[in-house]
């Protein structure tokens, strides 16, 4: 539970999650030139998240932190969820 | 032992409690630009063959090589906390400077490539966008505010950086008055007077710190994974 002593993560962990960023970039640049239309801007989104959450669980120590840490960032992104909802409601039936 | 002067109590750092300070912080960052991505989306929605046009225009292989450096120095941050988290203060040192290194690499290519654009008379109320679709203009505009604000991060980032390379490098904690030092420290206290000595629950402020200021940098380092594929990759 406690968040004061976690055992040093590995170096190596951090190299495997670097190279998996590297790779996600490359995949989301050839993703990008086969042009498939709609669904790129969805697949370019889903890799920004993927690698995202890969800087925020390992790179930030969130995998590693309290369950407070956790429900605090969902609180947040939650908050924006609802934010861009609204405002496309708005804007797509207005 | 004389009287001390200061009644001081032990010194406990609170990683969780500054760290959630940190968080909050970063939540409020991600509002911001949360906010400026919802603009960027409604006007995408309403412009889609502007933004297409527009965004072929933006040199993908800058952009890339900046996502590399980016989440390069990401790793060379997190592996300075790794060291000094090991007791190396001189490898976390020159971590920091390789991480510094990186955030200067990346603020040239944006000034040349922005440079570029500018040369072209691309910028935000130019004569040459006042001839162009609106579409183009909003997106053009978006380009620079994000970038831009984007780019004051990785400033302010280096600023810290910085200031934590310094607190790093400095050899020898500030000496703490006995009556402050943590009991198991107390035997060790040695001095002059006897009554100081270094506490090495002061490494542990210096690590709450730099895991500070690497959330920080780390989430500079999201907030560009996210503007990368928008501003060039979608077309």
């Amino acid at each position: 539970m406690s968040s004061e002593k976690h055992p040093p993560i590995s170096l190596g962990t951090y190299l495997m999650v670097w190279l998996a960023l590297l790779a996600l970039t490359a995949l989301t640049i050839t993703a990008a030139s086969l042009h498939f239309g709609r669904w790129s801007v969805l697949a370019a989104i889903i890799i920004a998240t993927i690698k995202g959450t890969l800087v925020l669980m390992y790179f930030m120590h969130l995998r590693y932190e309290d369950r407070v840490f956790k429900i605090m960032l969902l609180l947040a992104l939650f908050t924006l969820a609802v934010i861009m909802l609204l405002t496309f409601v708005d804007v797509l039936l207005r | 032992m004389s009287t001390p002067t200061h009644t001081t109590h032990e010194y406990h750092p609170d990683s969780t409690g500054s760290k959630i300070a940190m968080w909050l912080f970063l939540f409020t960052e991600l509002l911001l630009f949360g906010g400026m991505f919802l603009l960027y989306a409604v006007y995408r929605a309403k412009n889609p063959a502007d933004f297409h046009y527009a965004s072929l225009n933006l040199d993908t292989k800058v952009g890339a090589i900046n996502t590399g450096i980016l989440l390069t120095s990401s790793l060379t941050m997190v592996l300075a906390i790794g060291m000094l988290e090991r007791r190396n203060r001189k490898a976390s040192f020159w971590l920091l400077v390789i991480t510094i290194a990186f955030g200067v690499w990346f603020l040239i290519n944006k000034y040349i490539e922005w440079s570029h654009k500018i040369h072209h008379g691309i910028y935000p109320g130019s004569e040459e966008l006042i001839g162009r679709t609106a579409g183009e203009n909003l997106f053009y505009s978006l380009y620079f505010l994000m970038t831009g604000l984007h780019g004051i991060h990785v400033i302010a980032g280096l600023i810290v950086l910085g200031f934590m390379a310094w607190m790093v490098a400095r050899p020898h904690q500030r000496s703490l008055p006995i009556s402050a030092l943590s009991a198991e420290a107390r035997p060790n206290a040695v001095s002059v007077t006897v009554e100081y000595g270094v506490d090495p629950k002061l490494d542990e402020q210096k690590l709450i710190r730099l895991e500070n200021a690497g959330l920080y940098w780390h989430l500079v380092d999201v907030i560009w994974i996210f503007l990368f594929p928008l501003f060039y990759l979608i077309s």
